[in-house]
């Protein structure tokens, strides 16, 4: 997230006047050390593989990401023109930082990575219309043995 | 919304790690985060992330030059106006093809067509309304994925140079200085009177960014 200094004027106000949830309770739990954790990336930036079907403005959806994905089949169709795309252009880690973990998994820095990660369109949707996407991506996570999750929005 | 552990960084919107390029950058930003997980200070922890990218925060700009030296803007519409962004693609052409294969990769394809088919299909609404090129998706999803191609194959070839540009100096380039700019600009509100509904959400909220919308008088 920029800063909002960095932030031309329309942007800030529009980020300023989004609604936000407010939660009663605050989720919190403990695990291993960081060096046993199995780990997976989920992202807002609405990645996907090239030959799945792009995101819709409209959609609460996922796409699988297979761990050994290479970089030359991501592609990205998030619905809002408001934030760089150059970066990831450049580099998809910038984004989804896959080689930088699988680097920490070799050098014993993780536990391991999983073998799906997840990519959603993160734009305009409250919580609670998502909910129902982040619970089903939470069952699959626990059936791969992930006790981590990276969250990477744009 | 107090989220159990967040790093939160300084870097561009679209950059959560940082900087294209720069592995042991990205890597701190990344361990940065993890090691939350061994924190057990919660039940929320915010914490943030001490240094800008590299190539320095996002409101310091840096002078960036597009690698082409594109002529001086003329028409503001109409056949010469789509002439001149032709003309502008064949000059950036060498530089699209230098970062395709420089990176082995392009985001560019959205639409399964070429960068010339993609502009026609959109030059198309200027006087009527052209045959959708995805039959899988909606009309206005089509014109989406198209505006989102054919910006995708700019900057991948205005990047294609070496030198960090900034984002905000690259989004300046494409919307102020380049025929293909005016194109979109003079399109948006042809987009916008569209008797389908679809295409004129996408020309009201998602094709051209807020920050560039004063170009539009």
């Amino acid at each position: 997230m920029v800063r909002l200094s960095d932030l031309p004027e329309v942007d800030v106000a529009h980020l300023l006047g989004k609604e936000c949830d407010a939660f009663e309770t605050s989720p919190w739990v403990t695990g291993p050390p960081v060096a046993e954790r199995r780990i997976a990336i989920v992202t807002t930036a609405g990645l996907h593989r090239r030959g799945d079907r792009s995101f819709d403005i409209r959609d609460t959806g996922y796409r699988v990401i297979p761990g050994d994905v290479a970089a030359e089949d991501l592609v990205m169709s998030h619905s809002s023109v408001n934030y760089d795309r150059t970066g990831f252009q450049q580099d998809t880690n910038v984004v989804f930082p896959i080689d930088r973990l699988r680097e920490m998994a070799a050098a014993g820095e993780i536990g391991s990575l999983a073998r799906f990660h997840y990519s959603l369109m993160g734009a305009g949707w409250l919580p609670h219309e998502i909910e129902p996407t982040a619970v089903e991506l939470a069952g699959m996570l626990k059936e791969d043995k992930v006790n981590a999750v990276l969250l990477s929005p744009v | 919304m107090r989220p159990p552990r967040f790093l939160w960084v300084p870097f561009d919107l679209g950059r959560p790690f940082g900087a294209p390029n720069e592995p042991e950058f990205q890597a701190k930003v990344a361990r940065t985060a993890l090691a939350l997980l061994e924190r057990d200070d919660g039940p929320v922890l915010l914490d943030d992330f001490p240094e800008d990218a590299p190539g320095g925060p996002s409101g310091d700009m840096s002078g960036w030059v597009c690698p082409v030296s594109l002529p001086t803007p003329k028409a503001e519409a109409g056949s010469a106006l789509l002439e001149e962004v032709f003309a502008e693609i064949e000059r950036l052409a060498p530089w699209y093809a230098f970062a395709l294969e420089e990176r082995g990769r392009t985001t560019f394809g959205l639409c399964k067509r070429d960068i010339e088919d993609v502009v026609r299909f959109l030059d198309g609404f200027m006087d009527g309304t052209p045959d959708n090129p995805l039959p899988d998706v909606t009309l206005g999803e089509a014109v989406r994925l198209a505006s989102e191609d054919v910006r995708s194959w700019y900057l991948e070839a205005a990047t294609a140079q070496p030198g960090a540009a900034r984002p905000r100096e690259l989004a300046d380039w494409f919307w102020g200085e380049t025929a293909v700019g005016r194109f979109y600009l003079a399109l948006q509100p042809v987009l916008a009177t569209h008797a389908d509904e679809r295409v004129r959400q996408v020309a009201t909220g998602q094709f051209v960014p807020r920050s560039q919308r004063h170009r539009q008088g």
